[in-house]
This record gives structure tokens, C-alpha cells and sequence, in this order.
């Protein structure tokens, strides 16, 4: 009887302990796990769903050659691509733009294209204040 | 007229100094809770957010001052007030500091030296209840009616215990004053000669808080806020300021009665008269800030509880209440009794 009263006494200070030692720990050794986000960004893995790239092959063309694959498997339906004809004959996307306020990041485009023209890139602020400024047309998502 | 002005300035600087402590207390429970939990809490209110309790007190200023329709309005404008004025009046005993001499006049260090200042504060503490509980009755608001409930029950069991556990320290002192109770203490604390009533008085005291674990009726998985659920704007600060004004307020008497008040240990700062100003000044100042110091332990304490423990079911808080703490007030009361007689204490 006794024994186990200070048995839960003991398991109480020792919860104190717990406490006191994760408070001292933040205080004094090391920082929060928390990011001051502005401040302090954390950079996105390398495999991370961010905003779509648009790329381009070792000459700096466009790869992209407008063949609606990741429209059609894009389950939001945030994909809108038309196609056209350059002077060689050469397929590309004469207008190419995603609702970034529909897509859901699955990465289903990126395993659709054919070319391995598109990408999900590491950019994560994208909130933003009208409709009509998420949609991102091809300019915006072609890579630098 | 003299006499008169030291006690106008001594109430404004008290009251002035209580608020500005409930505010920091806040930032400070924040604060504290948040490095327990490995995050930073305030921190974009100034540096370190010690600006958040100003930015907190101008946005509760200007929040609507909702009056629910069905409550009854003159009780439920009037149960903040209760409980704000308890909170803080309460204060008005505890001796913060010993003497300071300025300029000729030795000022006592406190607002009313009351021969039954002990009294006047569970007074006072009792009549905080009749707030808390009319609020959740006036709210007309059965979230609020439970919280208020249980508030009283609690209170009930709990201030039993409370005042029982502090007759050892009346049987040692022989005075219901504050002041001779901290006299009492400058060879050995009373937390020494009183173990026992020193831990059913901090329990008691969190309960009678309605801190953690204790926070039954403000239970917000359960009640939502329990007894202010209806309250917005300044009625809600009002019971918020006095919550933190209670918490500060025991953790002034858990001082005073257990640890010493502001008596330093094993030196006698009482006896010291020093004829220089400056010394009179020091003498003055480190039994206030011994004081702060010691209530500022007391007050991490709680935040500390609060951020270790997870809160008591309604029948196991009775239960202790009444099972544990009341059969070992008394006998913490007989033990010291008998051993007075033996002449040991």
C-alpha cells in the first residue's frame, strides 16, 4: 500500500523531470524544432511535389511536344495544352498552363510525359490573391 | 495626511504593479509552456514577443461585447466584477517586502496589515467562487451551468483541506497575520516544520486556481471554456486577468506561509538597520526581490504542472479531495499538536 503510493509519487516527479528537461533543453542547449518560416526556409528534398518546371534539352529548346498525355491523365483537370507547328514541322505547345488552384501535386504528368519534359520543382509559396493569378501559362513554368 | 498619501500611492503602485505582472505572467506561461513543448511561443510581438500581452489587452479591448439574449443580465455583467475583484483585493494583505524608510518614514511593505489577513484571503477566495459559479449560471448556457458547478464542488472539497492544512502554520506562529507568520519564519522556514501542509496547500492551492490539473471547470475538451463561454471582450479579460491575478496571488501566500516570505535563509534581514540611505534603500529592496523571486519559483511551478499533467476525472479529483488530502490535513493538524506538547516544535 505504501509502496505503490510512492511508486505514484515517484512517476509523477518523474513526469516533472520530462518536463523540465525538454524545458532547459530548448532554453539553454539547442533550438525549438520550430522554423521562424519567413526568416528561416527549409529547403524542399529533392524528390518534393512543389511547382511544375517546363523543361528544356541541352540546346534550349523546349522539350514539351504537345501531346496531351499529362492532360489526359491529370486527374484535376488542371492541364490545358495546345498544340502547334513550328517552321521545321516540329509538334510543340503554343499555349500550355496549369490551374495551380486545381492541381493536387500527384505527380501523374511528370510519369505521363513521354519526353520527360515536365517536372514538379521545389517552389512551395504558392498562394496567391485572385483565381485568375494561379493559373500558371507556359512562360511562367518554362524553366530558366 | 501624510499617512493617507503613503497609502493612496502604496494601493496605485500595488495595483499597478499586480496588473502589469497578471500581463507578463501570460507571456510568461506562454513562454514557458512553449519551450516544454520544444517550440518558441510568442515570438513575433516585439523581441521575444514581450509586447504580445499589450497587443493581447488592446484586441480583447476592442472585441465586440456580446450580452447573450436569454442570460440574466444584471448577474451576468456582475459575476466578472466579483471575480476580478476577489482576485485582485486578495493582494491587499501579503506582505511583499519589510520596511522602507524614505525620507524619515519607515512604510510598511504591504497595503493593509489586517490581524486576520489569513482570513481575509480564504474569504476572498470563497467569494470568487459565487463569480465563476453565477457566470455560468447567468450565461444561461448548459456548457457554462456544468463548468460553474463543478467550480464550486471543487472549491468546497478543496478549501477544507486548504484551511485545515494551514493551522500548523497557525499553531506554530500563534497569529493569523501575515506579517507575524513571515516573523515567524526568519530561523526556519515553515516548509521544513510543515511538509505535509505544505503539500496539501499547494495542491489545494492549484486547485483553487482552477489551474492544471485542477481545471475542471474550464475542461475545453469537455465545456467547451466551461464558465466564461459566453463572455467576449473585457467581461472575458476581466476573468482572465483574474485567473492570472489568483495564480499570483497564491503563490504570494505559498510564500509567505511556507517559504519564508521575503526572510532570506540563514540571514536575519529583519534585525539589519543600516543609518545611510543607500543601506536603508538595499534593505528595503532584497526582501522584495527575494520575495518576486520566490513567487516567480512558485508561479513556474504551476506553469510547469500544467504543462506535465494531464487533468483529473471529475470523480477522481473528489475522491483525492476527500480521501486523501482532507484525512491528511487533519492529521497533519494532530501531529503537530502532539508534538507542540512535547515541546519538539
Amino acid at each position: 500500500m505504501v509502496g505503490s503510493v510512492f511508486k505514484r509519487i515517484w512517476a509523477l516527479l518523474v513526469g516533472l523531470k520530462e518536463t523540465l528537461g525538454y524545458f532547459l533543453g530548448t532554453t539553454i542547449l539547442g533550438k525549438p524544432i520550430t522554423q521562424n518560416y519567413p526568416e528561416e526556409r527549409r529547403t524542399p528534398y529533392p524528390r518534393f511535389h512543389g511547382l511544375h518546371m517546363l523543361l528544356r534539352d541541352e540546346e534550349g529548346r523546349e522539350k514539351c511536344v504537345a501531346c496531351g498525355l499529362c492532360a489526359a491523365v491529370c486527374p484535376a483537370r488542371c492541364i490545358t495544352v495546345e498544340a502547334g507547328e513550328n517552321e521545321n514541322g516540329v509538334k510543340y505547345a503554343q499555349h500550355y498552363q496549369i490551374d495551380i488552384s486545381r492541381c493536387i501535386f500527384c505527380g501523374y504528368c511528370v510519369e505521363a510525359c513521354p519526353v520527360g519534359a515536365i517536372l514538379l520543382g521545389g517552389d512551395y509559396e504558392l498562394a496567391d490573391y485572385t483565381r485568375e493569378s494561379m493559373i500558371y501559362a507556359k512562360e511562367r513554368l518554362l524553366q530558366e | 495626511m501624510i499617512s493617507v498619501i503613503i497609502m493612496l500611492v502604496k494601493i496605485i503602485a500595488v495595483f499597478v504593479v499586480l496588473l502589469l505582472c497578471v500581463a507578463y505572467l501570460t507571456w510568461l506561461e506562454r513562454k514557458v509552456l512553449g519551450h516544454m513543448q520544444v517550440r518558441y511561443g510568442p515570438m513575433r510581438t516585439g523581441w521575444h514577443g514581450l509586447l504580445q500581452p499589450i497587443a493581447d489587452g488592446i484586441k480583447l479591448f476592442f472585441k465586440e461585447d456580446i450580452v447573450v439574449e436569454s442570460a440574466n443580465k444584471v448577474i451576468y455583467v456582475l459575476a466578472p466584477f466579483i471575480v476580478a475583484v476577489c482576485a485582485f483585493a486578495s493582494f491587499a494583505v501579503v506582505p511583499f517586502g519589510n520596511t522602507l524608510t524614505l525620507f524619515g518614514h519607515t512604510i510598511d511593505l504591504r497595503v493593509a496589515d489586517v490581524d486576520i489577513g489569513i482570513l481575509y484571503i480564504f474569504a476572498l477566495g470563497s467569494m470568487n467562487v459565487y463569480g465563476v459559479t453565477l457566470a455560468g449560471w447567468a450565461s444561461n448556457n448548459k456548457y457554462a451551468l456544468m463548468g460553474g458547478i463543478r467550480s464550486s464542488a471543487q472549491m468546497i472539497s478543496y478549501e477544507i483541506a486548504m484551511g485545515l492544512s494551514v493551522i500548523g502554520v497557525l499553531m506554530l506562529t500563534g497569529s493569523l497575520s501575515l506579517v507575524e507568520v513571515v516573523k515567524a519564519q526568519s530561523d526556519i522556514w515553515f516548509v521544513v516544520l510543515q511538509p505535509v501542509g505544505f503539500v496539501i496547500f499547494l495542491i489545494c492551492g492549484i486547485a483553487e486556481c482552477n489551474r492544471s490539473p485542477f481545471d475542471l471547470p474550464e475542461a475545453e475538451n469537455e465545456l467547451v471554456a466551461g464558465f466564461h463561454v459566453e463572455y467576449s471582450s473585457m467581461k472575458f479579460a476581466l476573468f482572465f486577468m483574474a485567473e492570472y491575478a489568483h495564480m499570483i496571488v497564491m503563490g504570494s501566500l505559498i510564500t509567505t506561509l511556507f517559504l519564508g516570505g521575503w526572510q532570506l535563509p540563514f540571514v536575519d534581514i529583519g534585525s539589519f538597520h543600516p543609518s545611510s540611505p543607500a543601506g536603508q534603500l538595499a534593505v528595503a529592496l532584497i526582501p522584495m526581490g527575494v520575495f518576486g523571486a520566490k513567487v516567480f519559483l512558485c508561479l513556474f511551478f504551476f506553469i510547469w504542472l500544467r504543462a506535465t499533467y494531464p487533468r483529473l476525472r471529475y470523480d477522481q479529483l473528489m475522491q483525492f479531495g476527500w480521501k486523501v488530502l482532507f484525512p491528511l490535513a487533519l492529521l497533519n493538524i494532530v501531529v503537530t499538536a502532539v508534538l507542540q506538547m512535547v515541546n519538539l516544535l
